[in-house]
């Protein structure tokens, strides 16, 4: 599984994959109609194929398990973390088609077909993401065990809005948990790189909302 | 002869002190740092952003099994059978322990152990697991397990274990006979979970009889020895390895049993095998036990402080000791009394917890400071001053009341309308612990590049940072010019991160280690061009003092060997009873934090509005990284003052808020302005004066609060966390 080889057989892979397909469709409501005729999907191991930071990457999970989980313990990515498990922290973080999801709480099943964006994709090689850098500058971080989660939800708020108000922050922030007691330098680092991308060059609105 | 000059600007004492030879001149007020004290951003931020940080959460191997414990859930109970042979009988599992027969003394006990091949196997095994118990009658809070007939939680002794008094109760009499006022109140503190977020527990590989741990921990030292004693095998034998961590607070100085499970299941099924705790499981591996403050304080009308008389008891669960806490303190009091229980209940164990007994005494001290403030008209920023032996913090109270405006605090209750502002504050102390035992490695290649190792761990409080810049300062380099590696037992002994003590005592052995390079370095570069090495030294990457200029990078190039080693200690005294090498400032470490709230008399719902956090950490090393951990006590005390709080079920024992939907820790929408301001004192006591700083900040917070809360309303609340409830309960009791 982890060399990305899938294990089942060709009859599988045929019908997990239009399932996977299906339920991914049904989720979003694309196509009610096509919920005749469903097809059962597991409990034995699924393929499904991601857009996972850009590439194509192709999973085996059972149906129950979750987009966190898949990342972590079949694609060996393990910056995106388990903290709470339940969506009540936001640890977890990553953009599912750019928007910000818990990924404990999406199955992987689901996330078939879609884009998903995770701490490890978005940096552009050693060039950091605005928001990583302020973080860095600000010290943001503590223990780090949230950060990706803070991170993710800090460049989900930028893609949106541009040059953030603090409120904004607080609120956009508000499912993400931190035990160290970082978010006055988060809010600090948001606001920078707020400004930073807001003001499009010099004479802009600098720091932002104080 | 030197003279060390100790203190702060307008504090100063100046001490003859003898250098040993071969230890490096001591700083002081009188250095003058090129990279200390100035603003550095943390070592590690880049592989934090970037997720690319390894925890021992994050290990991975292609052949890895996981491993989990089942847990009871009646909080007291006799194990009479566990069936095994359906979870046996599941292909993927290959470890399973059972625990028959064992006493249940709280819920959330283990009495059985899995290890399969997936998480998603794990859990169906757990749960075809039937475990009969003989559920018995528990205690759950202090009340219930002090009533006659109470159930006994452990076979050893009552329930009640008294504390040693402290103090004498006679003088104390004889002082409130002669005060003018005398206060009696009841305080009251929570249980709080040390809710780390990454949760407890390791990873363990065996290798031809030697074992190898990736532990979540504080003591990576104490993994290696607990782990050695567990399995009778050497030290040498276990290799335990903490790169990063998500947080300990106190709670993680393992082995714990699940990590030793963890390491059985590696060894029978000769797998690495992973056991990290789940988040329900988290909430049991530790807290800060509560209290029951019976406080009887007494003062003279020109607020001399009088007598204090402190009753407390509290349950650190099946531990029989813990509960204590930190009251009173602080001030001069004419006499002083305390006794303080520990209450066994069936609940987990308390742990250590982040300046342990202080958050809850200090909430109660400093909630009776306030009331005797009030009961003689005196305003209580005054009352402290007149009782505070602390230099440090006479000055920090000035700081604080500017920078909240202290000049704006009314009497109690006096704001008009439904929503009331209130300002309040609070003291805290703490030890200045440097002790001796941790050494430093310093490598310096031919080539230009300096490492400092370490075995110890960076909790996440910076001390990979505070190495590179205190190294980097004697070797005239900039912190990013030099590496850091921590969290391998193979490198030298560091002490386990508990009270404090981590930068205080990992300072001196890193000052150490690279003054004795500086001066090998520099003897190979006078051999190289001449000059006397003694008058030479290293400053902003050069050489100075040599005949002709010469870069760092080029004096290293003049070394006859590949690399120079140093090994650093914290020098004691020699002779008979050894002892610090220096004399120490006053010993302790000082802080004051000052609250400003709103609180909402319709719904009584408490926003905390601004802190200010004046805090001294000894010598400041990175202020931006010290900012965070003011930042990260006072956020923790917010938490604690007004959220946080483990809620077992009388009945079965069980926690009924084990998540962080129930159990609430501070969010983003709480926070209110922090000004957090370390304060650097030179601390003297060994080379570097730097001191504590990982707990303190957390000390004064919740007192602050509470009675900021008290001056808004008129009326306190005494029990922690303060609720809307608590506030519209008080506020009823008073009209």
């Amino acid at each position: 599984m982890e060399d990305g080889r899938i294990r089942v057989s060709r009859r599988d892979v045929l019908r997990g994959a239009g399932a996977a397909a299906l339920v991914g469709a049904v989720a979003r409501g694309q196509e009610p109609a096509a919920a005749e005729g469903l097809v059962r999907m597991g409990p034995d191991a699924v393929p499904v194929r991601l857009t996972l930071n850009g590439a194509a990457r192709d999973v085996s999970v059972e149906p129950r398990v979750t987009l966190l989980d898949a990342l972590r313990e079949r694609l060996d990515l393990t910056g995106t973390k388990r903290i709470c498990d339940h969506g009540a922290c936001g640890g977890c973080t990553v953009l599912l088609d750019g928007k910000p999801v818990n990924s404990c709480l999406v199955l992987a099943v689901d996330a078939a077909g879609r884009e998903v964006l995770t701490i490890e994709g978005l940096a552009r090689g050693d060039a950091l993401h605005p928001v990583q850098a302020a973080f860095v500058k600000h010290d943001a971080a503590m223990c780090g065990f949230c950060t990706p989660g803070m991170v993710m939800s800090c460049a989900a708020l930028l893609d949106a809005t541009k040059n953030p108000t603090e409120e904004e922050i607080r609120h956009a922030l508000a499912g993400n948990l931190c035990r160290c007691g970082t978010y006055p330098h988060i809010f600090a680092a948001v606001r920078e790189a707020g400004g930073a991308q807001g003001a499009g060059g010099a004479g802009g609105a600098g720091e932002g909302a104080r | 002869m030197s003279e060390l000059r100790l203190g702060f600007p307008g504090n100063e004492k100046k001490e003859d002190v003898e250098i040993p030879p071969g230890t490096p001149p001591p700083w002081d007020l009188s250095t003058p740092h090129a990279v200390v004290g100035k603003d550095h951003p943390r070592l590690d931020a880049v592989a934090k952003v970037t997720g690319q940080a390894k925890y021992a959460y994050d290990i991975r191997f292609k052949d890895l099994i996981y491993a989990k414990f089942l847990r009871s859930p009646h909080a007291s109970a006799k194990v009479k059978r566990v069936d095994l042979s359906r979870a046996k009988a599941m292909p993927g599992v290959v470890y399973t322990e059972a625990y028959e027969g064992e006493t249940i003394r709280f819920a959330g006990q283990q009495v059985a152990g899995v290890a399969a091949e997936s998480e998603e196997i794990l859990d169906d095994a757990l749960r075809a697991i039937v475990v009969e118990y003989d559920v018995l009658p528990c205690v759950t809070t202090v009340e219930d397990a002090l009533r006659d007939g109470a159930p006994q939680v452990l076979a050893d002794g009552a329930n009640l274990r008294e504390g040693r008094p402290q103090g004498n109760l006679q003088l104390v009499e004889k002082a409130h006979a002669e005060a003018d006022a005398v206060v009696e109140a009841l305080y009251r503190t929570q249980v709080q979970t040390h809710s780390c977020l990454e949760t407890h527990g390791s990873v363990c590989k065996w290798d031809d009889g030697k074992l190898t741990v990736w532990s979540s921990t504080q003591s990576t030292f104490g993994v290696r020895d607990g782990m050695a004693r567990t399995f009778g095998i050497p030290q040498s034998d276990v290799t335990v390895i903490t790169e990063h961590m998500g947080g300990g607070f106190g709670s993680k100085f393992g082995p714990d049993a699940w990590d030793q499970f963890c390491a059985r299941a590696a060894r029978a099924a000769k797998r690495p095998c992973k056991a990290l705790l789940d988040r329900r499981e988290e909430h049991i591996a530790g807290n800060r036990p509560d209290s029951i403050q019976r406080c009887r304080f007494s003062v003279k009308k020109d607020g001399t402080l009088m007598g204090a008389e402190v009753r407390s008891q509290g349950t650190s669960g099946v531990s029989a000791g813990g509960a204590n806490v930190y009251n009173p303190g602080l001030y001069r009091f004419r006499a002083a009394y305390s006794q303080q229980d520990t209450v066994l209940t069936n609940a987990s164990s308390g742990r250590a917890f982040r300046a342990p007994g202080h958050p809850q005494g200090v909430f109660a001290l400093e909630g009776m400071i306030d009331e005797l403030a009030e009961a003689i008209g005196m305003d209580p920023l005054e009352l402290r001053r007149k009782n505070d032996p602390n230099v440090v913090r006479l000055a920090e109270y000035e700081i604080g009341a500017r920078e909240i405006g202290w000049h704006r605090r009314k009497k109690p209750g006096s704001d008009t309308g439904p929503v009331k502002r209130g300002l309040g504050m609070a003291s805290g102390r703490w030890g200045h612990n440097a002790r001796p035992g941790t050494e430093v490695r310093c490598t310096i290649g031919r080539d230009g590049s300096v490492l400092f190792a370490n075995g110890s761990q960076d909790i996440g409080t910076g001390t990979r940072t505070v190495i590179a810049i205190v190294g980097a300062e004697e070797l005239g380099l900039k912190p990013s010019e030099v590496e850091v590696r921590l969290g391998n037992t193979n490198d030298p002994y560091g002490h386990g991160s508990g009270g404090s003590v981590t930068t205080p005592s990992i300072a001196p052995p890193v000052h150490a280690a690279a003054w004795q390079a500086k001066q090998e370095l520099l003897k190979h570069v006078a051999a190289a061009v001449g000059g006397d090495a003694q008058k030479m030294d290293l400053r902003d990457g050069k050489v100075t003092g040599a005949p002709r200029e010469l870069t760092f990078k080029q004096a290293c190039g003049t070394m006859p060997v590949d690399q120079l080693t140093t090994l650093g200690h914290m020098a004691q005294k020699s002779g008979r009873g050894g002892g610090h090498l220096y004399p120490s400032f006053n010993g302790e470490v000082a802080g004051v934090q000052f609250a400003e709230v709103l609180v909402d008399t319709r719904t009584g719902v408490v926003r905390v509005v601004k802190i200010v956090a004046v805090q001294d950490c000894g010598l400041v090393i990175d202020p931006l990284t010290a900012k965070s951990q003011i930042n990260g006590g006072v956020i923790q005390g917010i938490s604690y003052a007004l959220f946080e709080e483990r809620i077992l079920d009388r009945r079965t024992g069980d926690q009924v808020n084990a998540d962080f939907l129930g159990y609430k820790i501070a969010g983003t929408l709480d926070m209110p302005e922090i000004v957090s301001i370390p304060f650097s004192v030179s601390q003297g006591m060994t080379s570097t004066g730097a001191s504590s700083l990982g707990e303190p900040p957390t000390v004064p917070t919740s007192g602050a609060i509470g009675n900021a809360v008290a001056n808004a309303l008129g009326v306190r609340v005494r029990s922690l966390p303060i609720t809307p409830a608590k506030v519209l309960a008080a506020l009823g009791g008073a009209r």
